[in-house]
């Protein structure tokens, strides 16, 4: 479970990215965190990742709160959420297999662990016959599935997508959109923040809108726009 | 830590070390010289060291005897010096044998008795031998205090010399070598500071992927360690076969330069460079990594 209790952040003392939000994230929800540009969903996802502290409020996942964690309990926390970046975040100096493992060898897994898994996963994200290609060698949208097979393989129990669709073409978007959703069937929270209203329309999921920080809707099986 | 995770540290100090190619390359060749500089003035220090007490060691005592003093006085005296606590020998040279050895450096053609009016006018004199190097300078003083006795002379002037320059050498040479270990620890500071620049995108995700703090800092601490070590074992194979190489040369040649040729006392001195070395580049990355390296 995740819960935001009045947090506010303000970067540089000036610009106010979220204002006293408060949401409930249930175990296993799918939740799309919408807004226009600069509303503050990377925020929203940089602080539950610990990239960014908030100013003001309590952020709890499980019951605890995360403001106060010692430098060990962060890698913790960030062991257990998978992140997917607004901008992929691959390495380009290593294959896609390297850069899959690496979140593993990072984490320090056995070497007969990472050799097992990472052809597992590369599988599930369907980039098998891209293994050994550079991340440069990659479509967008591969490129976006190998940051997908990253964050998930080790399993953990929340997924943050920052914009996972923002530049692919519609039918590599669905692709995307139902490998997201097939993590979330498994039990995994899913977190995504989107631009693409027409996917957040078909998968009517629940919807958190955020306009200049502050939340302005929170609807199950939400649409987009009530205009649209 | 896992074997595994060793062998990840190894490679990715290794790769970074490939990557900055010419700034290891300056950075292990200043540490090469620094530690070249540092064996060479260690094994100086040794060797002046070495034959500073060889010298000691065999110091000898002269002790000249009045003229006037007769010759039985003078056997007297020589059983009295040889009572005298730490003495390994004593040595009468009578005049007549001063004479002998005068006539033998001049030539005996040049009636050098008749020059000097008739009468040797050589005293009598003692050599005298110390058991001990630290004995000298007090038989010495026990030798000067025997009335008969008006004068003493000993080459303890000369080796206090020696150990003067010593002290010398040693400050320069600790000052210079001081200036080529900052410039060796501040090049390793700016080859690891390089290498944390060029991989700070993979330095985010890692952290983002939550890495611990060891699991980020051990690949740059090697990569420091080792350019030093690497440094330092340059200069511990130059001065291996560089100082092995002399000695080979000079001992048949030069007779008195009596150096050091305990390979036991060289390897000393190595793997202290060594270890040192690895040390400098160990201090270099820890300052790169607490000025750059933020976990
Ligand atoms: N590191 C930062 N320092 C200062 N201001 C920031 C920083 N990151 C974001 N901001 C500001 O905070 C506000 C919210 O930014 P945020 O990135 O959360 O928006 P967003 O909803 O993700 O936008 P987009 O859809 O364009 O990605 C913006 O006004 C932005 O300029
Ligand atoms: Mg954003």
């Amino acid at each position: 479970m995740i819960q935001f209790v009045n947090v506010s952040k303000i970067y540089n003392n000036k610009v106010v990215a979220l204002r006293d939000v408060s949401v409930k994230i249930e175990k296993g929800e799918f939740v799309f965190l919408i807004g226009s540009s600069g509303a503050g969903k990377s925020t929203f996802i940089r602080l539950l990742f610990k990239e960014e502290e908030p100013s003001r409020g309590q952020i709890l996942i499980g019951n605890r709160s995360i403001n106060r964690l010692k430098k060990k309990d962060i890698c913790v926390l960030r062991r257990n959420i998978g992140v997917v970046f607004q901008d992929y975040s691959l390495l380009n100096d290593r294959t896609v297999y390297d850069n899959v493992a690496f979140a593993l060898e990072v984490m320090e897994y056995p070497g007969k662990v990472i050799r097992q898994r990472v052809p597992e996963v590369l599988e599930m994200v369907g980039l098998a016959g891209k293994a050994d290609c550079l991340p440069t060698q990659l479509s967008g949208g591969e490129q976006q599935r190998a940051a997908i097979a990253r964050a998930i393989i080790n399993g953990p129990q929340i997924l943050l997508a920052d914009e996972p669709t923002g530049n692919l073409d519609p039918e590599t978007a669905w692709g995307i959109m139902e490998l997201l959703n097939d993590i979330n069937r498994r039990g995994t929270t899913v977190i995504m923040a989107t631009h693409a209203a027409d996917i957040v329309n078909k998968m009517r999921k629940r919807l958190i809108a955020l306009d200049r920080g502050e939340v302005v809707r929170d609807e199950e099986r939400g649409v987009y726009s009530h205009e649209a | 830590m896992k074997l595994r995770t060793i062998g990840y540290y190894f490679k990715q100090a290794f790769k970074s070390m490939r990557r900055n190619f010419w700034m290891s390359v300056a950075a292990i060749s200043t540490v090469a010289i620094a530690a070249f500089l540092v064996g060479i003035f260690a094994l100086l220090v040794i060797n002046v060291n070495f034959m500073a007490t060889k010298l000691e060691r065999d110091i000898e005592v002269v002790a000249f005897v009045e003229v006037d003093v007769p010759r039985a006085e003078v056997l007297e005296l020589e059983k009295q010096i040889k009572a005298l606590p730490g003495i390994a020998s004593v040595t009468l040279v009578p005049k007549e044998k001063g004479l002998e050895q005068m006539y033998a450096r001049y030539g005996r053609d040049r009636d050098l008795l008749g020059a000097l009016g008739g009468d040797n006018p050589l005293p009598d004199y003692f050599v005298v031998k110390a058991r001990e190097p630290e004995r000298v300078g007090r038989i010495a003083g026990q030798l000067a205090q025997i009335p008969q006795i008006y004068k003493v002379d000993y080459g303890q002037q000369e080796v206090e010399r020696l150990f003067q320059v010593l002290g010398w050498v040693r400050w320069v040479g600790s000052a210079l070598i001081m200036l080529l270990v900052g410039a060796a620890v501040f090049l390793i500071a700016t080859t690891v500071r390089l290498t944390v620049f060029a991989r700070q995108r993979e330095l985010q995700i890692m952290k983002l992927v939550g890495a611990g703090d060891w699991f980020i800092r051990w690949p740059f601490f090697l990569e420091g360690f080792f350019l030093g070590a690497f440094g330092a074992g340059l200069a511990c194979v130059i001065i291996y076969f560089g100082y092995f190489s002399l000695l080979e040369q000079v001992s048949p040649n030069i007779s008195f330069l009596t150096l050091v040729d305990d390979p036991v006392v060289v390897y000393q001195v190595l793997w202290r460079l060594l270890v040192g070395g690895a040390g400098v580049g160990a201090i270099g990355s820890i300052i790169s990594m607490r000025r750059f390296l933020k976990v």
